[in-house]
């Protein structure tokens, strides 16, 4: 028997285990897939948790009830990919020999990688990107008296890069329509883009919000380090940022087996070719979701897509056939705006977020690069299709993984060519 | 569009980025640098520029600030003070490179 090796099974991983279990022939490969976890984590829920909208029970399930039989699963931590051997090493010493390889261990939170913020960890700086820091947040928001509440990303490229966004809005109608204390909260944006947003577009739409709701948005800020003490951040070119309160991403980066087994780059991103999702490094090594350097969003969405990509050119590899799936850096992310209501956009590589509809053109139900109260209901949705669709790797009806042109506005936009 | 810098004729974007690398040299970014606010290219400017053009070519990628740091062993701080405020859109200009894409 061949086997199959998927290294990780939150959502990039379940959904390949519950793609390729139905694809390939099962008298020839077994496929395995290994976590160091027992559960699952709905990772998009965590924004909703400190302001009391979701909570525990929301976003945790067994990862074992959301893979399919037929597939080994082994929880146990991946110590080393030994490359050339075509082997890896787990945890308790076992050594698994594969064929082909899909890594799929997404990204983490290293908040050690800025200076100072160790020392005020879950005091007065707080995250939201874990499930304990966004525990630990609600904890801390519940009798906060009010302050500066700073949000902060400390380097790009981040999971889901709209999520610091959507927490500044949250955290707006939080404490005016449910706290009832705005007047006594001062909210900040600090980020190290030049703008609200990486896509031009979408920022300037974006940027119009932040005096409406009165948020201060500070940009081109590359941290230096935090000051605990005096609470606050300091910029590589010497800028000051006071908080209270400081709600912080941290950097991000992949998991440390990568680096372990020397197969990524500084932020340990493994090198992935960004059309057919194979590793550049070695051909039996495929990579998918958050785990990858590609120029795409890190997003549930984005590692939905490409698992149907992926699937195909892991049949095709099999049949020693060329690579001829292509992604195209398609994602789909809702922007939860407050008081009930989200935008949505829709891009790729080459075309950036635009206005329009979605996924029916001219039709809808969903606007895309407006806010409307429809867009939330899909933003509040999107928590059963990702448990009961994507994980299990069933296609939305009418969303296929190609960025469709139809139902946007395309006039005058200038494409990104070099992506 | 086409552009005359330091008497040499080059194809840049509307930005100013070269879009030919083969077009570029040591006057050009002398030129561009007194353009965008930085009066001498010092060895600490081109130990930057060097790194870039080389790793570029090496890995086919852009090299992030993180990256400078790592693997061309130049701290951060350092980088922020030879090339102000956006060091990497500064020093790829003036190494005759592409603009780089700030990551989704
Ligand atoms: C706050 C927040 C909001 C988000 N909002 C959205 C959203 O609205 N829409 C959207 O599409 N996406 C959103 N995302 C992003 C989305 O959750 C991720 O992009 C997605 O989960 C990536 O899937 P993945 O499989 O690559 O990584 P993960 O789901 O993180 O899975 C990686 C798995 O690998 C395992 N692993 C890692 N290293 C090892 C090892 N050495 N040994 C064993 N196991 C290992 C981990 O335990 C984990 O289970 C959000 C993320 C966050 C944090």
């Amino acid at each position: 028997m061949k086997r199959i090796l998927i290294l990780g099974a939150g959502t990039a991983g379940t959904m390949m285990a519950n793609h390729l279990v139905k694809k390939v022939n099962k008298n020839e490969w077994l496929i395995t897939i290994v976590d160091q976890y027992e559960k699952h984590y709905y990772q998009p829920g965590f924004l909703f948790i400190p302001f009391g909208i979701y909570s525990e029970k929301d976003v945790i399930k067994e990862k074992t009830d959301l893979l399919p039989k037929g597939v080994e699963y082994i929880q146990a931590s991946v110590e080393l990919i030994e490359a050339e051997k075509k082997q890896v090493i787990l945890g308790d010493a076992k050594t698994i020999p594969y064929d082909i390889l899909i890594i799929a261990t997404g990204c983490e939170i290293v908040p050690g990688e800025v200076e100072g913020v160790d020392q005020g960890w879950r005091k007065d700086i707080f995250d939201f990107y874990t499930i304990e820091g966004a525990v630990a947040l609600r904890d801390k928001l519940k009798d906060w008296e009010g302050g500066k509440l700073v949000v902060h990303i400390s380097e790009m490229p981040i999971k889901c890069p709209v999520a610091p966004l959507e927490f500044v809005f949250l955290a707006d109608w939080f404490f005016r329509e449910k706290k009832k204390n705005r007047k006594k909260v001062e909210l900040c944006y600090v980020t190290p883009l030049d703008s609200a947003f990486t896509k031009q577009k979408c920022a300037d739409v974006l940027s119009d919000y932040f005096p409406q709701k009165n948020i201060d948005l500070i940009k081109n800020f590359s941290v230096s380090h935090v000051d605990a003490e005096s609470r606050k951040l300091v910029s590589l070119d010497d800028r000051e940022v006071t908080y209270d309160l400081l709600v912080t991403i941290p950097v991000n980066m992949g998991s440390k087996l990568i680096a372990r087994s020397d197969l990524g780059d500084d932020l340990n991103f493994v090198p992935t070719d960004k059309h057919t999702l194979q590793s550049k490094a070695y051909e039996n090594i495929f990579v998918i979701g958050d785990a990858t350097d590609i120029p795409a969003s890190k997003a549930g969405s984005v590692a939905h897509f490409e698992a149907e990509i992926l699937t195909d050119n892991i049949l095709s590899y099999i049949n020693n056939k060329p690579l001829t799936a292509s992604f195209d850096g398609h994602a789909n992310c809702f922007i939860e705006s407050g008081y009930n209501k989200a935008l949505l956009i829709d891009f790729n590589y080459e075309i950036e977020p635009v206005e329009g509809t979605f996924p029916l053109p001219g039709i809808g139900p969903f606007s895309l690069l407006k806010e409307t109260r429809i867009n939330h209901l899909g933003k509040l949705a999107f928590r059963h299709i990702y448990w009961n669709m994507l994980l299990k790797g069933i296609p939305i009806p009418t969303v296929s993984p190609d960025m469709k042109k139809s139902g946007k506005k395309l006039e005058g936009l200038a494409v990104d060519v070099q992506s | 569009m086409e552009k005359v810098i330091a008497g040499y004729s080059v194809d840049v974007t509307e930005e100013g980025y070269l879009t030919n690398k083969g077009q570029w040299n040591k006057e050009i970014a002398e030129a561009i640098a007194k353009e965008i606010g930085i009066d001498e290219l010092t060895e600490g400017h081109w130990k930057v520029i060097e790194f870039i053009q080389k790793d570029l070519a090496k890995t086919e990628k852009m090299p992030t600030i993180r990256r400078v740091k790592n693997a061309g062993g130049i701290e951060t701080k350092e980088l922020y003070r030879l090339f102000p405020e956006g060091p990497l859109l500064k020093a790829t200009k003036i190494a005759g490179l592409s603009k780089p894409v700030s990551c989704v």
